[in-house]
């Protein structure tokens, strides 16, 4: 592999990676904090793609539909937690998967009696559109740089938010000691209710500026969550951080699997994620 | 803690369930052939419902995976399978049986040493890599599956007249039912009940845990491999759908829907959840809408609702109403 | 004859930078109650934490019966010989008050997961096990109660049932977590019988607050402040001591 195909596959497994980290982190605070298991996270990306194909054709411009998605989530997250999973918190794990599992079911159907069955496309913008030359023959695509830039700006905006806001704090505090925090006047309800919507906006943006690479069609959240639950398992659940370094390794080992060991490429992660279990039963950054 | 229900089945519901049994005996004099095979594929989801419950309901280790052990005995018989002829069912069962039993071995060893969602979200990962691994192999069939052309051959019964396959895989429901129930009451059973209620304390009291939840979840695998193997011998067919994370999720809401931890649930919680299941792809249409092709909706919704409403299953209900013995709910 | 069952050197437990049991060190002979005291925090729930194997020290040594046990599991502890009871109650509250010690004793045969043999047979046909149940049951004085649900049980009852469970295993050092912890006087009265009764045939920790009883029961005394060991000794030489009355005592005596 010449350097010129490494530094294309490099940059393919940070995208990749930074993906997966925009799914891992709402999942793994959402699990961390409030202690509640989400199968339908996958379902929320799926609902951020197609969103991206209908706003972008209704705005006529992906960047608008971006920001009109990211709107409505956050919206959507809000209003599905308090309907439903603020009274599962304290509920087994065992409802909880059954009761995220019927929502997939039901997000699926709504998604098939809204938008059909269809495979469809969403267009980059213009400005996006171009490549990089890297070699005479080779280049990279600067909208795949887009994603990875937005993904590192939401995490970086995800690390400020958590260590060095108030509401940050809040946050910290209320996953350390609920009822301690709560009998501080610190509203417990509301930090909950702002961390799953937060979860929520994190997946169904990572699926619209994932939509025009990956298109947009009915599986996409499935898979797209068993990922998202390796990248949790191998870092630790609750751990921001460790999602972040886990999303990267996974990126990484997936991207060049599928290169140099095509026919085991889709047993790595696990055979990874088995590695790690043997050696930190919890994950590697466990808090 | 996942609370058990009913681990001693009051008299009222052991008559109820004598009488079903009695009811599946007799049932092929007085059903059609499309009947008795819906019956049998109830009653082979029955099989599969209840090593769940071993896992889920008796030892408390909730599984997102447990399809792969339940698939994989499907696939066993049909690579044992030639394409011109039948196999012998008195090795190739057991086979299929190890078969599974050892996967779960294998992959029971990383993930029984997890705890909590933990161990949810790592039977689901191991599962769809056991998924994907036939998914994406034509060798091993892809996502076409594979066809099963003959059943297998019992000498001494045939197996491809329905009522003879009907009343074979009735014998394996209660054998099963009966080995489990059995174990239940074991020290190996007592054992497993305590881990589900406080492992902290087994470990303290000298037991190894560890060795416990494994040959459980070993045993549970093997034997959702006894369901698989007549699932592809009924069928003829099988794909990788079958150790898919739908196929595991549908096994817990049958063992939820009959209230875990006696076995008895399980089965009814089978035959209950495949009956709403054809139910709701059954639906007329309602002028326009096409109701029975948006299934999918009506049973999420209908898995909603029994998490919020009877989140103890059927026989919890009739439990609460007739017992009153079952004080354990602290 | 006086042996050393259990003798603990220098255990050191940190959190990060913090060290929560500091270079402590225990010996635990048969037919002698040694108490642990100090104020919350001292550090004694982590010192009993570490001694039944639920945390592994940072550093030290744990010799039990002659074995060194430093960092081996809950299990495998008792399996060598200890028992523990629990400050906070920790039994199987939907089983009745006799399956929770019938399952303790049944710790105590042979322990094969794996052997079909032990998947067939009611458990409850194990003269073993139920012997020594009963031994355990009729020790703590809970022959009245067996066929309670544990759950339902009144506070009093469910310490009793702690004792009996730890009792089931057959343990040669016992580790007492507060076993009088919520207890009425008529209550706390029989479990302090019930403990000079038990020391004859064990080597016992006791971690109490109450200081009557402590000074009831004890042969020796070890009292632990912010991880350390402040004092260790005779009960009447350490009541006298000024360091640990500022320290700790106060004015409670």
């Amino acid at each position: 592999m010449d350097l010129a195909n490494f530094l294309i596959q490099i940059l393919n497994s940070v995208q990749y990676g930074l993906l997966l980290f925009m799914l891992a982190a709402g999942l793994t605070l959402i699990f961390g904090i409030m202690g509640v298991v989400n199968l339908a996270h996958g379902s929320f990306y799926m609902l951020g793609a197609y969103l991206a194909y209908s706003l972008s054709g209704l705005f006529g411009s992906l960047t608008l539909a971006i920001l009109g998605g990211a709107v409505l989530s956050v919206l959507f997250g809000l209003a599905l937690e308090w309907l439903l999973f603020r009274h599962f918190y304290k509920r087994d794990h065992l409802d909880q998967v059954l009761l995220t599992f019927g929502l997939i079911y039901i997000f699926e159907e709504v998604r098939s009696m809204l938008w059909g069955d269809d495979v469809h496309g969403v267009t980059i913008p213009d400005f996006l559109g171009a490549s990089i030359a890297l070699t005479d023959t080779l280049s990279y695509p600067v909208y795949r740089l887009f994603m990875s830039g937005v993904c590192v700006v939401l995490a970086i905006g995800l690390y400020l938010l958590i260590s060095k806001t108030r509401l940050g704090m809040k946050i910290r505090a209320g996953a350390f000691n609920r009822d301690m925090t709560e009998s501080l006047g610190i509203n417990i309800k509301l930090i909950h209710a702002i961390v799953f919507a937060l979860g929520v906006a994190l997946a169904t943006v990572a699926g619209m500026i994932a939509a025009p690479i990956s298109s947009v069609y009915p599986n996409m959240g499935s898979q797209v969550l068993i990922m998202c639950f390796v990248v949790v398992v191998i870092g630790g659940i609750g751990s921001v951080r460790g999602a972040l370094i886990s999303a990267l390794l996974v990126g990484l080992v997936d991207t060049f699997g599928k290169v140099l060991l095509p026919q085991v490429s889709g047993m790595l992660v696990y055979m990874l994620m088995a590695a790690v279990l043997l050696w930190k039963p919890e994950g590697l950054f466990k808090q | 803690m996942i609370k058990a229900n009913l681990e001693t089945l009051p008299r009222s519901i052991q008559f109820v369930l004598a009488l079903g049994a009695v009811a599946l005996a007799a049932f092929p004099f007085v059903g059609t052939d499309f009947y008795t095979q819906m019956v049998t594929r109830m009653m082979i989801l029955g099989i599969f419902a209840m090593s769940l419950d071993l896992l889920q309901g008796v030892t408390g280790l909730v599984s997102l995976g447990h399809a792969a052990y339940f698939g994989l005995a499907g696939y066993a018989l049909a690579f044992l399978t030639p394409a011109g002829e039948a196999v012998s069912l008195w090795w190739t069962l057991p086979l299929a049986v190890l078969a599974s039993g050892l996967a779960a071995l294998i992959i029971g060893f990383f993930v029984v040493r997890t705890h909590g969602i933990y161990f949810i979200m790592v039977t689901m990962a191991f599962a769809q890599m056991v998924f994907f691994l036939f998914f994406d192999n034509k060798a091993l069939g892809g996502s076409d599956g594979i066809y099963i052309n003959f059943k297998p051959e019992a000498t001494l019964f045939d197996l491809e007249n329905k009522r003879v396959f009907y009343y074979f895989t009735l014998a394996c429901l209660l054998g099963v039912y009966a080995f489990l129930r059995h174990l239940l009451w074991s020290p190996f059973g007592r054992a497993l009940s305590g881990i589900r209620v406080n492992e902290h304390r087994m470990r303290a009291m000298g037991f190894g845990t560890f060795g416990y939840k494994l040959t459980a979840f070993t045993l549970a695998g093997a034997l959702a491999g006894l369901a698989g193997y007549l699932w592809g011998a009924q069928t003829g067919y099988v794909n990788p759908e079958l150790m898919g994370f739908h196929m595991s999720a549908h096994a817990i809401m049958m063992v939820i829907l009959g209230g875990m931890g006696n076995f008895a649930g399980a089965i009814v919680g089978a035959f209950a959840f495949e009956y709403v299941l054809h139910a709701f792809k059954d639906l007329p249409a309602i002028g326009a809408f096409n109701t029975g092709k948006h299934w999918q909706l009506w049973m999420g919704l209908f898995i909603v609702a029994v998490v919020i409403l009877a989140p103890r299953g059927l026989l919890g209900l009739t439990g609460r109403f007739l017992n009153r013995k079952e004080a354990g709910d602290a | 004859m006086r042996e050393v069952l259990l003798s603990a050197k220098k255990l050191t437990k940190r959190f990060g930078g913090l060290a929560a049991v500091n270079e402590v060190s225990v010996d635990l002979w048969r037919d002698r109650i040694h108490a642990v005291i100090g104020p919350n925090g001292a550090g004694k729930s982590t010192l009993t934490n570490l001694l039944s194997g639920d945390l592994p020290p940072t550093s030290g040594q744990i010799t039990l019966g002659g074995h060194d046990v430093t960092g081996g599991s809950p299990e495998a502890i008792s399996r060598q010989g200890l028992g523990r009871s629990y400050q906070k109650t920790n039994i199987f509250p939907p089983f009745t008050v006799w399956e929770n010690v019938r399952l303790a004793a049944q710790s105590r045969d042979a322990q094969q997961p794996w052997n079909p043999l032990r998947w067939l047979g009611r458990a409850t046909n194990s003269a073993t096990a139920n012997a020594r149940a009963e031994r355990a049951i009729e020790l703590a004085g809970l022959q009245a109660r067996r066929n309670t649900v544990s759950g339902a049980a009144s506070h009093g009852e469910q310490r009793q049932l702690e004792i009996a469970m730890t009792l089931a295993t057959e343990p040669q050092v016992l580790l007492l977590d507060e076993p009088l912890a919520g207890m009425g006087v008529a209550e706390a009265e029989r479990m302090v019988e019930l403990l000079l009764q038990l020391k004859k045939d064990h080597a016992m920790l006791l971690v109490e607050h109450d200081i009557d009883a402590i000074f009831t029961l004890a042969d020796h005394l070890t009292v632990m402040v912010n991880g350390t060991v402040i004092a260790s000794g005779l009960p009447a030489d350490i009541r006298a001591d000024r360091g640990v009355q500022a320290a700790y005592l106060g004015e409670d005596h």
